[in-house]
């Protein structure tokens, strides 16, 4: 936070440069069937009320039963962000009256969080790599939902919700810009994916962000902060930042001082506005909750844990770079997605490299070929109507000469439409690479013959061999083999 | 035949199994026991039917020789439980006409081992007062009067209900919770055995909250042993309760006339309150005397934070129930009295709904906790109830196996006699029962005597945590040596 400031990051005001700092709370859905202190089930949708049990619903004398798989979430989720695990967390009432929070309170962690601090590393698409550093993770309950629209008279009331369990994940002020902000979002999501901890789902409301925005001179002490509450996509983040900082930037400019206060973002007008000041804020009145001990973690429990982690993106990324040579570029993209690296790990196959389909070949095709048309069709990879063994197949084919390369952007076509076997799709439908060379010698004699002055232009400029040998391949529909007219060619003009 | 409201659970358990009178003829007895007694105002709801049905089923299951430990035994239950179909409601306004689908694990527990429900009893609302004068429901009046008066008597409070109840032979055992001496108070006040166990003996599941770190269930009745069989049965490690232990139920009426040779009983020195009655001082020593008869051995102990522990109590007691009560809001269940909108909603439905101990508890535990008042209150309060557990945990780490206090400073007052213009001087009728609940520590209040204008006097034991047994065997001493008090039916 004290570092010096990073001049590509400021803003440029009308009275000179400023320096924007946030911070951000993330509240991500923790994965699990059941909710934090109840047996009711956690599926999204579901009519109204549906999930809901008796501690829900704080009908009298109910009580919180820590629900164990939660805890081992959040404990993974710690990990994952090279954060400290605390031995000993507590559970602590947040007090505020809402129809959606049944108890009267939240449960959440208040002053001895189950996760301290951590770091998330997050590589820019301009190279630079900013390392935000997590001040805590902490569990806590969500609250239910009030629906306002339904009825004239009345609000109603959705306890779907109430009690499921999320992660606040609240990071030091170390982004500069709402491109780093959307960076680190995206870093972390992906890391909760791969985790398994959370889906990720931020059209659900799985993963929603508060930011806390400031803005200073370069050099100067911190700005009165402005906190927008619950973002719930990538895209808003950037959006509210950006306006929240250029508004605080303008006020100050014409003389005014920013107030401690809490925001709305609003996606239709792109703009945020005042929700409550610090003076309407809630006195919350935490207090250890007495209907549950403090949470004791034993390090056993916690190296089994750490034991069974997945590999993390960070990880991956560096062996794709070490193991399959692939540049941070591609390596960084395959390793986007936990399935889309998954995908490009079948598609090589094989355990050695003897055994194994070509690397930089495979990644290409993932991240062209099959993100690209994926992308086209709005699908997700799992859904990919091509899967790896198949683009495997069309692999194979191009490697051992079967197909060309541009043949089999046709296959995969085909594959995408309709299915089935390559092999058997290029065996039925003609589409092998012709390397009879007696055929082949045949085509290349009518095409110099036809034109003697190309043949004396390619024998002073060798480069110009490529153009007969698009006539070639024109001439056998794309199936001639590329290398195969290449040496006749130069052996017929000559070259 | 002789009265069967009148047999010990103890006795009235044998008689079923040797069949000298059914279940069915048991229960008649006290329905019709209860139908006489409405002036003490006891049972806020009665359930004959539901009696008579449990105690027909338990009849069968004694023919079967099925039985099982409470099999075919009328209990009264505090309005603090949840019973599932039976309504249930703290004696609060705000619960009026709440019927729980659910049943509490501790009244689960005996219905499993076949007692039978004849309704719910009285107790200050929420559990909040000394005196059972705050229920919703109206006070109830104690079975005992001051020789030669009229003058309607408090039986104590919370359980003032079942303290009644039992004293007045309309069941043989009843249930109460007891966060600051809810249980050990009234039954002193009416000259019967209320046992508060260790914090988490018994599951707080089912049971409507007041302060969640103290509150626990415990067993009243009329002798030391009926309490033991009682405890046994509402006894049980809980999943569903995080702080309920994981511990085996002893089989605790083995404890009854077992040996105390050797015990050595701590007297605290604060527990000598400046202006205590004489007739208090005389009946501690003459338990103590008791005691020592028995082999035991009667030490002079200090425990120098007793005098904080009243403050302490009552800002953690209420700092615990506001937010408890927080719940109890108009949206789901319970009174709702509507407003222009929903905060208008919430402060008709709860100005309405809860009475006045009740709303100055809410704004006490409100105030402690709030920004800026924390720490000056509620956590030194905590670090407070540390230093009062260490004061007992030297003591029993010294060898000291159990403590004899006076169980109250007083015998019982009269209706609208304490409290009405300063809440302190209710609120100290606790002053030697808080610090048993700060500690989570076992408590046993027993029936030592009678003071000069007869009414019952008891004596308190404190335990080690999760050594109830010691109480019983102690009690039992106690017990064999003052006799039994019962106060003359006026009421029939």
């Amino acid at each position: 936070m004290d570092a010096p400031a990073r001049k590509s990051k400021l803003i440029r005001g009308a009275t000179g440069d400023w320096e924007v700092i946030i911070g951000m709370e993330v509240h991500a859905q923790v994965a699990s069937r059941a909710k934090l202190f109840s047996g009711a089930s956690t599926e999204f949708g579901g009519e109204a009320n549906t999930h809901v049990s008796l501690v829900d619903a704080a009908m009298p004398g109910m009580l919180p039963v820590i629900n164990a798989e939660c805890v081992r979430q959040a404990v993974r989720t710690g990990l994952g962000l090279n954060a400290k695990i605390n031995p000993r967390s507590v559970f602590d009432r947040k007090n505020y009256f809402y129809p959606d929070l049944p108890q009267g309170y939240q449960i959440s962690q208040y002053k001895s969080p189950i996760v301290g601090e951590g770091e998330v590393i997050v590589d820019m698409p301009d190279g630079e790599t900013v390392r935000v550093g997590i001040e805590r993770l902490h569990l806590e309950q969500d609250a239910g939902k009030s629906l306002h629209e339904q009825n004239p008279t009345m609000s109603l009331v959705d306890l779907n919700r109430a009690g499921v369990a999320l992660m606040e994940i609240v990071s030091k002020p170390d982004l500069r810009s709402a491109e780093e902000a959307k960076a680190f979002v995206a870093k972390l999501r992906n890391v909760l994916r791969y985790l398994g901890t959370c889906d990720g789902d931020m059209e659900k409301g799985n993963l929603r962000a508060d930011i806390n925005v400031s803005v200073r001179r370069p050099g100067e002490p911190l700005g009165t902060r402005c906190e927008i509450k619950n973002v719930n996509s990538i895209r808003f983040i950037g959006q509210a930042i950006e306006h929240e900082a250029r508004r605080q930037i303008e006020v100050i400019e014409d003389g005014g001082a920013i107030e401690q206060e809490t925001r709305l973002f609003d996606p239709a007008k792109g703009e945020t506005r005042s929700m409550r000041t610090k003076e309407e804020a809630h006195d919350y009145r935490y207090f250890p909750d007495p209907d549950l001990l403090p949470l004791e973690l034993s390090p056993a429990l916690v190296a089994e844990l750490k034991a069974h982690l997945p590999e993390l993106p960070d990880a991956k990324k560096a062996r794709f770079m070490r193991d399959y040579a692939l540049t941070a570029y591609d390596a960084d993209v395959l390793v986007a997605e936990r399935e889309t690296a998954e995908y490009f790990e079948t598609l090589l196959g094989g355990s050695g490299t003897a055994q194994r389909r070509d690397p930089k070949l495979a990644a290409n095709w993932v991240i062209n070929e099959l993100a690209g048309r994926l992308n086209r069709e709005g699908k997700d990879i799992t859904a990919a109507p091509v899967s790896a063994a198949q683009l495997g197949t069309i692999l194979d084919l191009i490697g051992d000469g079967t197909i060309s390369g541009k043949i089999a952007k046709d296959v995969f076509e085909i594959v995408w439409t309709e299915g089935g076997d390559p092999r058997v799709i290029v065996e039925q439908r003609g589409l092998k690479q012709v390397t009879d060379v007696a055929a082949l010698e045949k085509l290349v004699a009518a095409i110099v013959a036809q034109h003697p002055d190309k043949v004396a232009d390619a024998r002073t400029n060798p480069k110009a061999i490529g153009w007969f040998v698009g006539q070639v391949m024109k001439a056998s529909g794309g199936k001639a083999n590329p290398q195969a007219v290449n040496d006749l060619l130069k052996q017929k003009i000559g070259i | 035949m002789t009265d069967l409201t009148s047999l010990t659970l103890a006795q009235a358990r044998d008689a079923l199994r040797t069949k000298e009178f059914s279940a069915a003829e048991l229960t008649e007895a006290h329905l019709g026991a209860m139908a006489k007694a409405r002036a003490l105002n006891a049972f806020v709801l009665e359930t004959p039917e539901r009696a008579l049905q449990m105690a027909k089923a338990s009849d069968a299951r004694l023919a079967k020789g099925d039985a099982g430990p409470l099999e075919g035994l009328p209990l009264g239950i505090k309005d603090l439980f949840c019973t599932a179909g039976v309504r249930t409601t703290a004696c609060s306004h705000i619960l009026d006409n709440f019927v729980p689908p659910y049943e509490s694990t501790v009244t689960a527990n005996l219905w499993r081992d076949g007692a039978v429900l004849l309704g719910k009893l009285n107790n200050d609302e929420f559990a909040m007062g000394s005196s059972n004068e705050t229920s919703y429901f109206g006070p109830v009046i104690s079975p005992w009067r001051r020789h030669g008066s009229n003058a309607k008597l408090v039986p104590g409070g919370s359980s003032g209900g079942a303290a009644a109840a039992v004293a007045a032979n309309l069941c043989l055992g009843a249930t109460g919770t007891d966060t600051g001496g809810s249980i050990r108070q009234p039954a002193a006040f009416c000259g019967v055995v209320g046992l508060k166990p260790t914090y988490g003996r018994c599951s707080r599941w089912g049971i409507v909250a007041f302060a969640s770190s103290l509150d626990q269930a415990g067993p009243f009745a009329r002798t030391v042993r009926d309490c033991a069989i009682l405890l046994r049965s509402m006894a049980s490690p809980d999943a569903k309760d995080t702080t309920c232990i994981d511990l085996p139920v002893p089989d605790y009426e083995k404890a009854i006339g077992a040996s105390v040779k050797g015990m050595r009983i701590g007297i605290p020195k604060e527990y000598r309150m400046p202006g205590m009655a004489a007739e208090i001082e005389a009946l501690w020593q003459r338990g103590a005397q008791w005691l020592k008869e028995a082999g035991a051995e009667p030490i002079d102990i200090s425990l120098p934070m007793t005098k904080y522990a009243l403050p302490a109590y009552y800002i953690v007691a209420p700092a615990e129930a506001s937010s408890n009560l927080a719940r109890y809001d108009g949206v789901r269940y319970g009174l709702r009295v509507g407003g222009r909108d929903v905060v208008a909603m919430y402060e008709n439905t709860r100005a309405a709904g809860f009475g006045k101990e009740v709303r100055r508890r809410i704004m006490i535990g409100t105030y402690v906790l709030s920004a800026g008042y924390y720490d000056a209150y509620y956590l030194r309060a905590q670090k407070v109830r540390t230093l009062i557990k260490r004061d007992f945990e030297e003591c029993f780490a010294k060898g000291i196996n159990a403590i004899l206090t006076p169980a109250t400073p007083s015998a019982a007052f009269a209706l609208g006699e304490k409290g009405g213009a300063d809440p302190i001087e209710m609120y100290l009728n606790d002053v030697f029962t808080v610090t048993v609940n700060m500690a989570g520590l076992p408590g046993i209040a027993v029936p030592a005597g009678l003071d000069a204008q007869g009414l019952p006097l008891g004596l308190q034991l404190i335990g080690r945590p999760f050594e109830e047994e010691t109480l019983f065997a102690l009690g039992h001493i106690i017990e064999q040596a003052a006799g039994q008090f019962r106060p003359r039916p006026w009421w029939n």
